[in-house]
């Protein structure tokens, strides 16, 4: 508490929140070590990438701004979708397909934020997990258009950057959905050290008190919900783009649901819970269905219940817990 | 601009075949003091839901210098100079106490709504927010978490929020309430140095309190306005004795202090 005694602190003090921290920097450089140590396993690894970024745009509005939501794939399946569409439709340039899934997505969330921005809690749930089943069973009618149960065949991904091609080791996808991930993850924590950050982690705390202060509370939700749902379909229009595939499942509840789990296996609010979660869900799935696959559920039902029930904040919050603890 | 700063016309509200607030018309001249007390259930926390929005009334209109605010959301109302604070600690727990008013000054500046530059780009509102801390005393707890501060820095912090605000009247739901004796005298003397260009009404049950720091008394009863005036008045009405202060007032003000109050909150 040093710091509360100096009557200049407090811009430092604010500051100092905002710096990386030397965790942070093994972390992203921890990113790199699948080309040296698991080059067998660049496929999975960018599909971690991809579920990390997924999980973090959760993040953002669970984490950080209170908004549960069983249905975020919703974005996801728009984003996969519609790069997917683009590809098929003889538009196979990779950025440009992010660009749109993003947009495509982001218009959708901003549509639908001007009724999540209503409510909260179990109401908040089955609305978003209602829009997440009518946009699945939309997309199953569909089926001239998006291939319904056989899934978007066709799609053929250009060249990245008109020189790097999507190779069968996932090279060249582990690299993109890593710079992508890493791209929006910088932008996220401007965001969430931004003044509207602030606001968010207020309407998480306390949202009765935001407008008593004044606050906008439903602008900022409603904000915040479009960058999330633009975000969720970025990742969807990576695993559409590395895999040249997109099926119904990708706007499936059981995706919605999977990334909570991963989200809270890591842990909420923190930025990088979503990206732990996700690698720990996914390297999980990959060992244990090797083993006995049709046991895959029961072991990730024994890490959650684990998880939620030892360390409530999940793995980063009991890492960091452990960190104070040995500090002081 | 000689209007009052605060004013109702016949504010009603009931819930159901109860009446909670019936025909209330008050006037608040700016810059005044004034207390506003009345036995539990009274109906004066939902005088003051009413008139920042919290609660619609059933009638009546609701007037902030001179423009009508009734149709305003409560947020509206907040950036027009119409803020509260909760009889209960209503604050943000995982916030710090810098964060917390850092985050009212922010909404009001209107710097809430940028999210690609950080906050350290915003170095008035954090100054702003720390001199209003520090002006509560609150600034050598500054980077403590709302839930870790003590009860009565809670109270304090209530209303660090609400003056990041830059009210122009300021409502106050009992400031003091679950704060023991002396440091509610404090409490109260920090409300008295706010600067006079605020109109403060404040809930307060203690007599003395009310009688030191208060211009002018409103005494509310079943949901209506029984009488206004200068506090030595009220206190010596008859009225005010027989269904506030009961028959003994040192003692009944007492010990209405230290019940729990179980007012209705609607919030």
């Amino acid at each position: 508490m040093a710091l509360s005694e100096k009557a200049t602190s407090p811009r430092l003090y604010l500051q100092a929140q905002t710096r990386w921290r030397p965790a942070e920097i093994v972390f992203w450089l921890a990113t790199l070590l699948p080309y040296v140590l698991f080059p067998n396993y660049l496929s999975l690894a960018s599909q971690i990438a991809i579920a990390g970024l997924f999980a973090l745009s959760l993040d953002l509005i669970l984490g950080y701004a209170g908004i549960v939501s069983l249905g975020h794939a919703a974005f996801f399946g728009v984003g996969a979708y519609t790069a997917g569409l683009l590809s098929k439709y003889d538009w196979g340039e990779p950025l440009t397909g992010l660009v749109a899934a993003a947009f495509a997505a982001g218009i959708v969330g901003y549509a639908t934020s001007f009724v999540i921005c209503r409510f909260r809690h179990l109401a908040l749930i089955m609305l978003t997990l209602g829009f997440g089943l009518l946009l699945a069973e939309l997309a199953n009618t569909l089926g001239w258009l998006t291939g319904g149960m056989d899934g978007l065949q066709g799609i053929h991904t250009w060249k990245l950057l008109g020189y790097f091609r999507f190779d069968l080791y996932g090279r060249a996808a582990y690299s993109y959905a890593l710079a992508v991930l890493f791209v929006l993850f910088l932008f996220a924590r401007r965001l969430i050290h931004s003044p509207f950050g602030l606001s968010l982690r207020g309407i998480r705390e306390n949202f009765v008190r935001m407008p008593a202060i004044g606050a906008p509370s439903r602008a900022h939700i409603r904000t915040i919900y479009t960058i999330a749902a633009a975000l969720a379909g970025i990742a969807g229009a990576l695993l559409a783009q590395t895999t040249e595939t997109v099926s119904l499942d990708s706007l499936g509840f059981e995706r919605s649901a999977e990334v909570v789990v991963m989200l809270v296996l890591g842990g909420t609010g923190r930025l990088y819970g979503g990206l732990v979660g996700a690698a720990i869900y996914m390297i999980a799935r990959d060992q244990f269905s090797g083993i006995v696959p049709q046991y895959w559920y029961f072991w990730i039902g024994i890490l959650l219940v684990g998880v939620v029930m030892f360390l409530p904040n999940g793995i980063l919050g009991g890492l960091a817990k452990l960190s104070r603890w040995s500090r002081s | 601009m000689s209007g009052p700063a605060l004013a109702t016309r016949g504010l009603a509200k009931s819930f159901g075949s109860l009446v909670v607030a019936r025909d209330i018309e008050i006037e608040l001249p700016k810059g005044v003091r004034y207390a506003l007390i009345g036995p539990n259930g009274a109906g004066k926390t939902t005088l003051i839901n009413l008139i920042t929005g919290m609660l619609q009334p059933g009638a009546g209109r609701i007037f902030l210098d001179d423009s009508d605010i009734t149709a305003l959301p409560p947020e509206q109302r907040v950036r027009r100079g119409l803020v509260r604070t909760y009889q209960i600690n209503s604050l943000f727990p995982h916030l710090t106490a810098l964060e917390s008013v850092t985050l009212a000054v922010c909404e009001r500046s209107r710097a809430a709504r940028t999210w690609w530059r950080p906050l350290n780009a915003y170095p008035h509102e954090i100054d702003e927010a720390y001199d209003i801390l520090a002006a509560l005393k609150l600034g050598p707890v500054c980077h403590r978490l709302t839930r870790e501060l003590a009860y009565g820095q809670q109270r304090l912090l209530e209303i660090a929020l609400a003056l990041a605000t830059r009210p122009k009247v300021l409502l106050l739901d009992e400031p003091a309430a679950g704060v023991p004796r002396e440091e509610s005298n404090e409490l109260f003397a920090a409300i008295a140095g706010l600067s006079s260009d605020i109109t403060v009404l404040f809930i307060e049950h203690d007599m003395e309190l009310v009688f030191r720091f208060a211009t002018q008394v409103i005494v509310m009863v079943g949901g209506r306005v029984l009488l206004q005036g200068p506090p030595h008045e009220i206190a010596a009405d008859p009225q005010v004795r027989a269904v506030y202060l009961g028959n003994a007032p040192a003692k009944g003000l007492q010990d209405k202090r230290q019940e729990p109050h179980r007012e209705s909150r609607h919030d």
